[in-house]
């Protein structure tokens, strides 16, 4: 995972409350195999509308998202996190984010900071009135600056810390490698492996076939 | 100090404790894995160039998108087959093992894990499937993870967690005939409602589940997670170490003695603290049956369709509104009185050995009843191999039902197996969401014996609504042996 301290880039303001990881990434694009190439996915039902945010030129290069409030309720799917994040957003702030989107983006790099709704809104201002505003977030300060605004948002320090020293949580947890290993030193025997493979004699499987039907 | 169950199995895959905000670093003793959650898990290792840390004691198995007939043949969904594809070709670039359609051990995820003796007290055991806490029958701590944390596991056998709240469920007395853990279950969900368990493990105890097999004992942690709990657990005792003896993979000799030793401490001290408690009356239940589209609206089978006008929390009142529109039910219609187009028998919920040997009893001898479908699909092949050595398929078969190969199949409808829309199915599985067998299918959740007696008769119905002799026992089948898996050698 790259560091991250500070990001400089266009605002988005999405004016929309209660927006779920179903609309944030509908539900056929789950059957995808693939980690990367959601971008396409993003809002994919809002998208088709040319009125829709992303699709004005000022903000079709947007990174950092400003919604409403309960962002990411819904369907633990982190591929909502996936598609923000391969659409090219570095940021989420809302005043509520639904827990599980929280820790799935925390997971993933991309910082969603909590902004007390006033600001949400005055935010929403300078970039509806000047589209195409950067916005600067800086993680170290916990602050966001548009314009010739200020504010700041929250973020737990356990999160902040690790998306700061670009720590995904098996980066984090590997450099623990030596207690894992001194933990599995002491297993007991008992513990089950599965290889090698045990098993009963392998019978073959006659396969099922669709019965008649009489009715 | 004195501990739950949970704390203790907690307690011992400590890596390190977290402090200032950070959480525990849990071990993970056995992973599982299938084809839907796994492909991004793998697609991140690689991506990262990490190696998978520990092959041998991770297992992979295809059972979602796995179709039930034809299996010789190729799968005709392309994403179906695409998902096996990348598993089979993960498997192989990771080193791991995996058991194939076709394969003898091939089957639903939770039932591969018991029935080869790799899920065992004490253990740590997660799958990407929220179903995993099927196996804290055994008094393993086992939850379903997410895809990241797939990828977590894969690479660092570990999970960074922070710990659960406990919650004991009591069950006193025994439970009447024609009743089975599956309607105790449905009867808790009933009671505490789908989020009443959030961020719990739940402990069941008492006489009534002292009392259970262990697979029925399954069936009732397999559902923890419709109580929206994390995992569920029941304390290992005779039952358990009985069903896990000559297991392919239990242990032996030396190993197994101290394995039990260690075992038998795996209990919650009389004097744990639970951060809640429920109590419930096997005595009073009766076959369960749910009317709506979650697993909490659920009623006794003598009861009727509830009247949405009646109920007075406005909450609950829109929500069975709106899941009696779509389970197309007339409010106040006596429960018994519902025809059903279709009955599913299996998932990793009902779908094993015990269950198909107690529906073969009701069948036996007798012919569905006009209109209906029956599937009857085996969590696993060797359930079917066992069932057939038994001759059940016959029974099923000459009853009029359709006997398939082992799979998720119509519990989720990812393969081939649905309902059409606006069918009606009385199914031994574990969801009844909107959609969830199929687009428009509507589902009402139902133990194997009233599956079974709901087949014969074609409107939800209980054994008692036959004519079956008072004495029958419907929890064993004649003579044949208890350890369905028992063979002279293993390979
Ligand atoms: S049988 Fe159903 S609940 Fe069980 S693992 Fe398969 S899809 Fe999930």
């Amino acid at each position: 995972m790259e560091k991250f301290i500070s990001h400089t880039g266009v605002g988005v303001p999405l004016r929309r409350s209660n927006v779920d990881t179903d609309q944030i990434i509908p539900a056929v694009y789950l059957k995808r195999i693939t980690r990367t190439g959601f971008e396409d996915a993003l809002f994919a039902a809002w998208r088709g509308d040319p009125s829709f945010v992303l699709n004005q030129d000022a903000y079709r290069a947007g990174s950092v998202l400003v919604a409403g409030p309960d962002f990411g309720t819904g369907s633990s799917r982190e591929h909502a996190v996936w598609a923000l994040k391969d659409y090219g957003f570095k940021v989420v702030l809302a005043s509520r984010f639904a827990d599980i989107f929280r820790g799935n983006s925390g997971k993933q790099g991309l910082v969603a900071g909590v902004v007390a709704q006033e600001d949400i809104e005055l935010l929403w201002k300078i970039l509806e009135t000047k589209p195409g505003t950067e916005v600067t977030v800086d993680l170290e300060a916990r602050t966001v600056h548009a314009d010739d605004v200020t504010v700041p948002f929250q973020i737990d320090d356990y999160t902040r810390w690790r998306l700061m020293e670009g720590l995904d949580d098996i980066g984090l947890t590997l450099q623990r490698e030596d207690e894992i290993s001194a933990f599995e030193a002491q297993r007991e025997a008992w513990r089950p492996r599965t290889l090698p493979a045990k098993h009963l004699p392998s019978v073959p499987v006659e396969p099922a076939r669709p019965v008649e039907r009489t009715a | 100090m004195a501990g739950t169950l949970a704390e203790k199995v907690w307690q011992a895959h400590l890596v390190r404790r977290g402090s200032n905000g950070e959480p525990d670093l849990l071990y993970i003793d056995l992973h599982l894995l299938h084809e839907v959650t796994s492909p991004q898990a793998f697609e991140g290792l690689r991506l990262a160039g990490r190696p998978v840390r520990r092959p041998d004691l991770t297992i992979a198995t295809e059972d979602h998108n796995t179709p039930t007939l034809d299996i010789d043949l190729p799968i005709a969904d392309l994403t179906s087959r695409t998902q096996i594809d990348t598993l089979r070709a993960n498997a192989k670039e990771f080193g791991i093992r995996l058991h194939s359609l076709g394969d003898s051990d091939q089957g639903i995820v939770h039932q591969v894990g018991p029935q080869l003796g790799l899920t065992m007290p004490g253990l740590t055991v997660v799958c990407g499937d929220s179903h995993t806490s099927t196996h804290g029958a055994f008094g393993a701590l086992a939850f379903g993870i997410g895809t990241s944390e797939v990828e977590h596991v894969l690479a660092t056998q570990t999970l960074p967690l922070a710990p659960f709240k406990t919650m004991a469920i009591t069950v006193n007395g025994q439970l009447p005939p024609g009743t089975t853990s599956k309607d105790i279950i449905l009867a808790i969900i009933a009671k505490i409602g789908t989020g009443g368990g959030q961020g719990y493990v739940l402990e069941y105890r008492g006489e009534a589940i002292r009392s259970l097999s262990m697979e029925a004992r399954m069936t009732i942690c397999n559902m923890s997670i419709e109580a929206g709990a994390r995992a569920g657990m029941i304390a290992p005792d005779e039952t358990t170490f009985e069903y896990l003896k000559g297991r392919p993979h239990a242990p032996e000799g030396a190993d197994w003695d101290a394995a039990v030793e260690y075992w038998k401490t795996l209990r919650s001290d009389d004097d744990a603290v639970f951060d809640a408690e429920v109590v419930l009356e096997a005595a009073d239940l009766e076959p369960f049956v749910t009317w709506g589209t979650n697993p909490g609206q659920g009623l006794p089978l003598s009861a009727s369709v509830p009247v949405p006008e009646q109920i007075a929390d406005e909450n609950e009142r829109t929500a069975a509104e709106r899941a009696i529109e779509y389970m197309g039910l007339e409010p106040g219609t006596p429960l018994r009185e519902i025809a059903v187009d279709t009955v599913f028998i299996g998932s990793c919920t009902n779908g094993r050995i015990e269950d198909l040997r107690s529906v073969a009893k009701v069948l036996q001898g007798r012919r569905k009843a006009e209109n209906v479908r029956v599937l009857v699909v085996p969590s696993s092949a060797r359930v079917r191999l066992q069932a057939e050595a038994e001759g059940l398929d016959v029974i099923f078969k000459e009853f009029g039902a359709e006997w398939r190969n082992a799979g998720c199949s119509m519990c989720l409808g990812m393969n081939p197996d649905q309902l059409a829309p606006g069918e009606r199915s009385a199914s031994t599985s574990n969801r009844n969401f909107e959609g969830r067998q199929g687009k428009g299918g509507r589902t009402h959740l139902v133990s194997p014996l009233v599956a079974a007696a709901t087949a014969v008769r074609g409107t939800l119905s209980s054994v008692a609504d036959l004519d079956l002799p008072a004495d029958v026992d419907l929890t064993t089948f004649d003579g044949s042996p208890l350890s369905p898996l028992a063979a002279p050698s293993l390979v």
